[in-house]
């Protein structure tokens, strides 16, 4: 009865995946053929196999499909999403291994957590429905679980991982329950399908599950009220791993968030409205006022990153391609950001010891002015002074929102980024007119890179934004 | 009465009455074994169902892994079973309430639907598909991986992460401890493992 069979789905489409997958699983062999002393080489193939994946991927073009019946999609949207979400691994995996070594955390196992974690990102933005969704998401967040925990014999390390661990677990359960509401009411689990049963009219028990299905993507992308433990696992996690942390699994999560939204419930728009309204208002307002007592500068960034959330889901609040548009534009630019300030926060050691506190960069104006400069103008950027990049980024969201007439939303955002400009100021000034601390040590070329790349990418982007801004464009418009 | 019935009641007969043993026997590793006997039983009752799949997941999944772990988790903590069970009988009242609730609700629905059957909605039995005469272990093998190959290969690669992390944030390898090495063990020749000594007469080794 050979015709009996489901027909084989293609593969063609899901082909950079199943490549990054297959790639993993020889590194995990040779790794565990050849023992401890391969990080090395695992962490160059697993830079190897990122790097494959990105130009499969961008080799797809404007290609619009789906495959495995409609669970895994393949679209513009994911592809300039999926292409920032391996920038930031691949990055965050180079910026590592200095640390690590210094730390005596380097383990085979840590480049190949962080494939397979962003493996789970590429199917969580690839994902078409809600099984898809929770499979992709929860690769993703088992492997950024194990990588908090990495430093094992370091006390705060393992604190995150289990903090992140007991909390991750509850918001996947919430997300699971909103997922079996929202099947339970529409009866389907392809995205497609939800938004033909939702067609104008949503009942209250779909609204319920989208409540809950938010407040699982919510912990995800760490916006208010899922926000606690940002700070702690950020604070606590080894240095390369929250800069891992800070930049692709948000930039997955957000993706998909904008997905889900977009696709699913556009039938429901001014119910998810509001959440999305509420959440990004909390966010921006949280991240703002939170952040202004920290001395740890992991911790301060990790309230900066709640904010910045915030931002970009004022552009998901528009819901018009326009919006869409200005929240991958802002991820983009969040990413090459908060890529550029964690090289700084990696290059604060002294002697062999990493430092974390922000008076330990006082007087970095005169003991190091090129690093100063650099950290300088990201913080500015960060805060949304023009004509750097963050301004453009936070101007692109604001825009859609008041072209979709939420002017509340706007001014809350600009009062909350006017709030923030505090903090981030109050670095340069630590920077440049504090006494000066003892210098740091030297730090390697490929920090000086990082950081010099994102700093020209920073400063120069008003000159030549039309890239960034139409690939965006582009990216928004296939959802819609 | 035929065999399926006889058999019915041998394997319900012998669950019910493990599964009270679990609860009654004094020693925990019993405990685990009348355990056993009920999951061996409660397959048999899935097979003459016609659920053969699940029958066998229930002696691979619950008799193979689970319970072998039980039986390691009672012989190697030392716990107490007598003292855990002081005050037991405190418990009885409330016990015996809930379980009088629970008898009180089963007569009282099996008596109404004795009165009037209509009450209880009947699903639709599902419409078989053209394969009929398929087992359950055949359908899901067609399905598994054609239709559902993306969610099972993404399945396997979580299982996966949680082996590697599993192992990398608990697995030491410490200095000083002997390893069987089964490879050296075997390359062992005579020359090697035997020393021939000449021992002078009367006077030892």
């Amino acid at each position: 009865m050979p015709g009996m069979s489901a027909a084989v789905p293609a593969f063609g489409p899901a082909l950079p995946e199943i490549i990054m997958a297959l790639g993993t699983l020889l590194l995990v062999l040779w790794g565990a053929i050849r023992g401890e002393r391969t990080t090395g080489q695992v962490t160059i193939g697993a830079l190897a196999v990122l790097v494959i994946a990105a130009v499969m991927i961008s080799g797809q073009g404007a290609l619009k499909t789906s495959t495995f019946n409609g669970s895994f999609l393949v679209d513009p949207f994911g592809r300039f999403m999926k292409l920032c979400t391996l920038a930031g691994s691949a990055i965050a995996l180079l910026m590592s291994s200095e640390y690590l070594e210094r730390s005596r955390a380097n383990r085979f196992e840590y480049p190949i957590l962080v494939l397979l974690s962003t493996l789970g990102m590429m199917m969580l933005i690839s994902a078409g429905d809600l099984i898809a969704l929770y499979l992709g998401l929860e690769l993703m967040s088992l492997s950024l679980y194990v990588v908090a925990a990495i430093n094992r014999d370091d006390v705060r390390s393992s604190e995150a991982g289990l903090k992140y661990f007991v909390l991750g677990a509850l918001s996947s359960g919430m997300l699971l329950y909103g997922a079996s509401i929202v099947y339970g009411m529409t009866g389907t689990v392809t995205f497609a399908g939800i938004a033909a049963a939702l067609k104008d009219h949503g009942s209250i028990g779909v609204i319920f599950g989208l409540v809950f299905v938010m407040a699982g993507l919510s912990f995800k992308i760490s916006a208010v009220p899922f926000h606690m433990w940002t700070p702690d696992v950020y604070e606590g996690s080894p240095t390369p791993v929250t800069a891992f942390f800070a930049s692709a699994p948000k930039m997955a999560a957000m993706a998909l968030t904008v997905r889900i939204i977009i696709t699913a419930f556009p039938g429901i728009l001014s119910q998810w409205q509001q959440i999305v309204v509420f959440v990004s208002i909390a966010s921006m307002v949280l991240g703002a006022f939170a952040a202004i007592g920290q001395r740890n500068i992991k911790r301060l960034l990790a309230y900066s990153s709640i904010g910045h959330m915030g931002f970009a889901l004022v552009g998901l609040a528009a819901g018009n391609p326009e919006g869409v548009q200005g929240v991958a534009t802002y991820m983009a630019i969040y990413l090459a950001m908060t890529l550029g300030t964690f090289a700084c926060v990696l290059a604060m050691r002294r002697g062999n010891t990493y430092v974390e506190t922000i008076d330990d960069l006082a007087g970095l104006g005169r003991t190091n002015p090129a690093m100063a400069f650099a950290l300088a103008m990201l913080m500015f950027s960060l805060a949304g002074v023009p004509p750097l990049a963050g301004f453009f980024a936070k101007w692109y969201v604001f825009v859609a929102a008041v072209n979709a007439h939420l002017y509340v939303l706007a001014v809350i955002g600009m009062l909350a980024s006017a709030v923030g400009a505090y903090y981030y100021l109050r670095i340069v000034k630590i920077m440049y007119f504090d006494e000066p601390a003892e210098a740091f040590a030297p730090m390697s070329p490929l920090l000086k890179t990082v950081i010099g790349v994102s700093g020209i990418f920073n400063v120069a982007f008003w000159l030549w934004p039309a890239p960034l801004v139409g690939a965006a464009a582009f990216a928004a418009k296939s959802l819609f | 009465m035929n065999a399926a019935a006889a058999f019915f009641y041998l394997f319900s007969g012998v669950a019910i009455a493990s599964a009270f043993l679990v609860v009654a026997s004094r020693n925990p590793v019993h405990s685990v074994l009348f355990l056993i006997l009920t999951f061996v039983n409660a397959a048999g009752l899935f097979l003459l169902m016609g659920a053969e799949f699940l029958a066998m997941l229930l002696i691979v999944v619950y008799v193979g892994a689970v319970m072998v772990l039980f039986l390691f988790v009672v012989m190697m903590l030392d716990v107490d079973f007598a003292e855990l069970r002081q005050g037991f009988q405190s418990y009885l009242p409330l016990g015996a309430v809930l379980a009088g609730v629970l008898l009180v609700e089963l007569v009282g629905f099996v008596a109404f639907y004795l009165v009037e059957p209509g009450t209880v909605k009947q699903a639709a039995p599902a419409a078989p598909a053209a394969g009929a005469l398929l087992t359950n272990t055949e359908a899901l093998g067609r399905v598994l991986y054609t239709q559902y190959v993306y969610y099972f290969q993404a399945a396997g690669l979580v299982l996966l992460v949680a082996m590697i992390g599993a192992i990398v944030l608990t697995l030491r390898h410490k200095a000083g401890v002997k390893r069987q090495n089964i490879a050296d063990q075997v390359a062992r020749t005579k020359a090697t493992a035997m020393e021939v000594k000449k021992v002078p007469f009367r006077q030892g080794v």
